[in-house]
């Protein structure tokens, strides 16, 4: 394992990396999230954390490939703090989590945002418009907005390079942590990096403990004038960003004039090519007088945005006349052909496409032996986020709700306690290994403080990884995120902790029959019990036994 | 040459068609060109459609091929051919096993690249330039039987 206490990685010396020159700069074809990952490498980020989660996921693997260090979180709100405490002490972190994790990080960044930050924290949000693989569409432009946090879009992988390091940047010099909202598509597509001139960021400081106990010490009497202190920072960006590089003209006809950014800025330029175009870089604070004088020179301003009147709003209220998209393009990810349409106010309905095959749980998979008996037994599945989540699909059609991150435990036990007793018995929560400890473990210790009346039964899918992202590792696996050895939590062990007498333990491939009796018997008794039916995950097991065998040598 | 040329390969997860459309995107970075790539994964691992979308030429904005603009739509699994139509552009060509001796291929997993020599065949990069990126983008002992199949598939 990488220690962290390094304060900088340091930078590599070979022909793929910064040898470029502003003649001869590096090309390289990438995609957003491996942009991210070699800017934060290139800047001497300490430490990158976040929960896998996609399409965030490849930032901190190909951090930890650069030769960074990098870690999961059992979730998102950790990570935040764990990066939050590395800027406390002066050095540079960065925290990544798809959309939905910033929810479970938002008490964090909240207050954070009130206290001095002496080192940049970087906070990546992936949002994921048209929801190629997430339970919402959610717009976290908003969490900026609320919580006070300026945010940058790049549009592609030069500036999601770029943007990463002008965050390092905004955050030093005003001591507050810097939003990078990413979207599927920017942090997927590759597209082309150059890299070549020297970084134009001062280097790392390293790490000193500096006390300032009214800077980042929350208390009422410290936050109100901490509160007062953001606000005028935010206005000194909202100043810097009215003229800032990082938002750009591209001059055209002034019969329209498009204000955009993200990805929705590259479908503009193809579905408009002869329009006026304000790309915004950073678009929280925003830079409304830069705004206002652009819609100024044209007969027609419209607002092209993917996902929430975000920018059209926010224009509106401050008095610049543009247009916004018709509300049925809030829906889904934009692209040229849905660009065409809004630029025409073409409202008609769009053409459904034929439905492509759906993912499955994969042949010999562990968790359909599980489904096979919950389905059996006529059960009402409270459902998690993970692999098994497809279990909702046919042959099995076994889960009945699937709501965020360790909501099964939480879900369950509501049913169990409004439910007649007849149902009330059926019921019963499925939560995956690395899902159980991001969330699951707080609902396991309501269970045993608020047991309902029936009693309830939880099933811990525990297959050794993180499957769904792609096979990362998790608090359960005994491996770090670069999958060297350490500490193990148990599921068993924190289940008897928190108070639940039946903890049971089974391979539900080993004897499905056995497995379904089980479950059976739990059912039957108004007791609480745990079930955590342990199988390696398939695609991942040969890879398990190598990390094994490779950390059994080191030790 | 067009100013902007659109690919679209499609399959099924696990069939190589994030592998083969990384081929194509480097074979035209090589060719000096400007490059986007654009697929969604997730989901896609476990066994389900994927598509993804290579666009080059001179300055390429979005990274997706819009619909019904497609000029070359690639297909790993026949059956997706109906999933994507909507992508390929009038006078646009599919590119499919049928096309070539596919059955002749040593390894069954190479069709994602032996059709990326179907498709060769109506690009502008010479066989070297392929051959070098599939030189690149793949484990060294993968290299000569994938050559073998992207041979097979220019024909």
């Amino acid at each position: 394992m990488k220690d962290p206490h390094i304060a900088a990685p340091e930078r590599e010396t070979d022909a793929t990396s910064l040898t470029g020159t502003a003649q001869q700069p590096i090309v390289e074809l990438v995609n957003g999230d491996e942009a991210v990952a070699r800017a934060a490498f290139d800047a001497g980020v300490s430490l990158g954390t976040g929960y896998p989660g996609t399409p965030s996921t490849e930032i901190l693997e190909t951090f930890d490939a650069l030769g960074g260090v990098a870690q999961w979180a059992p979730n998102e709100k950790v990570g935040l703090e764990v990066a939050l405490g590395v800027s406390l002490a002066g050095a540079r972190s960065i925290v990544t989590m798809k959309h939905v994790g910033l929810n479970v990080a938002a008490d964090p960044l909240f207050t954070a945002a009130y206290l001095d930050v002496p080192g940049a924290l970087v906070v990546v949000s992936a949002d994921e418009p048209g929801m190629s693989s997430s339970q919402n569409e959610q717009d976290n432009r908003r969490y900026a907005v609320a919580a006070g946090v300026a945010m940058l879009e790049p549009s592609d992988s030069q500036e999601a390079y770029e943007f990463t390091l002008r965050a390092i940047e905004i955050a030093e010099r005003w001591q507050k942590p810097v939003m990078l909202r990413m979207t599927t598509r920017i942090c997927h597509s590759k597209t082309v990096l150059r890299r070549g001139e020297a970084l134009s960021i001062p280097p790392p400081r390293p790490a000193d403990f500096k006390r300032n106990i009214p800077g980042r010490v929350m208390i009422p009497a410290y936050a109100r004038p901490a509160h007062k202190r953001l606000r005028a920072a935010l206005a000194q960006i909202a100043a810097w960003n009215e003229t800032a590089d990082v938002n750009r003209i591209i001059q055209g006809s002034p019969a329209l004039g498009i204000v955009t950014s993200g990805i929705s800025y590259q479908h503009v330029r193809e579905a408009a090519p002869e329009a006026s175009v304000l790309k915004l870089g950073m678009t929280y604070p925003l830079p409304l007088e830069l705004i206002r004088r652009f819609v100024s020179t044209v007969e027609r301003a419209i607002v092209i945005e993917e996902g929430d009147p975000y920018l059209a709003e926010a224009l509106r209220a401050a008095g610049i006349p543009v247009e916004g998209k018709a509300e049925m393009f809030r829906l889904g990810e934009l692209n040229v052909t849905r660009v065409r349409r809004i630029l025409a106010g073409d409202v008609s309905p769009e053409p459904e496409l034929p439905p492509g095959k759906p993912p499955t749980l994969c042949p010999g998979c562990g968790h359909r032996s599980v489904f096979s008996a919950l389905r059996n037994l006529g059960c009402i599945v409270s459902g998690d986020i993970g692999c098994y989540t497809l279990a909702v699909l046919p042959p099995f059609e076994a889960i009945d709700s699937c709501v965020c991150m360790g909501a099964s435990i939480g879900v369950g036990l509501g049913l169990r306690h409004a439910l007649p007793p007849e149902q009330a018995k059926r019921v019963v929560s499925v939560i995956g290994d690395s899902t159980f400890f991001h969330s699951g473990i707080t609902g396991l210790v309501e269970m045993a403080y608020n047991p309902p009346p029936t009693g309830h039964v939880v099933l811990v899918l525990d297959n050794s990884t993180t499957a769904m992202t792609g096979f990362q590792e998790n608090p359960g696996t005994g491996r770090t995120l670069d999958h060297s050895a350490t500490a193990k939590a148990s599921i068993e062990g924190l289940a008897r902790a928190a108070g639940i007498r039946n903890v049971h333990v089974i391979d539900p491939t080993v004897d499905p029959a056995a497995f379904e009796r089980l479950v059976k018997e739990c059912l039957e008794k108004p007791e609480l019990s745990v079930i955590v039916a342990r199988r390696d995950c398939l695609l991942a097991a040969r890879t398990i036994r190598e990390y094994e065998r490779m950390n059994a040598r080191c030790n | 040459m067009r100013a902007v040329t659109n690919i679209v390969i499609a399959g099924l997860g696990g069939q190589g068609v994030l592998t083969a459309s990384d081929i194509v995107a480097d074979v035209a970075l090589h060719a000096g060109l400007d490059v986007k790539k654009s697929e969604l994964h997730g989901m896609s691992q476990r066994g389900g459609s994927i598509a993804s979308d290579v666009r080059f030429g001179r300055e390429v904005f979005s990274p997706m091929v819009a619909a019904g603009e497609a000029d070359f739509l690639v297909v790993v699994e026949p059956d997706q051919l109906s999933v994507n139509a909507a992508a390929l552009s009038p006078s646009g060509i599919i590119i499919e096993p049928s096309q070539f001796h596919a059955e002749k291929l040593r390894n069954k997993k190479c069709l994602n690249v032996a059709l990326l020599g179907a498709l060769s065949r109506h690009l502008e990069f010479s066989p070297e330039d392929w051959i070098a990126a599939i030189r690149r983008r793949l484990p060294e002992k993968l290299v000569e039987v994938n050559l073998e199949a992207f041979a097979l598939g220019r024909g």
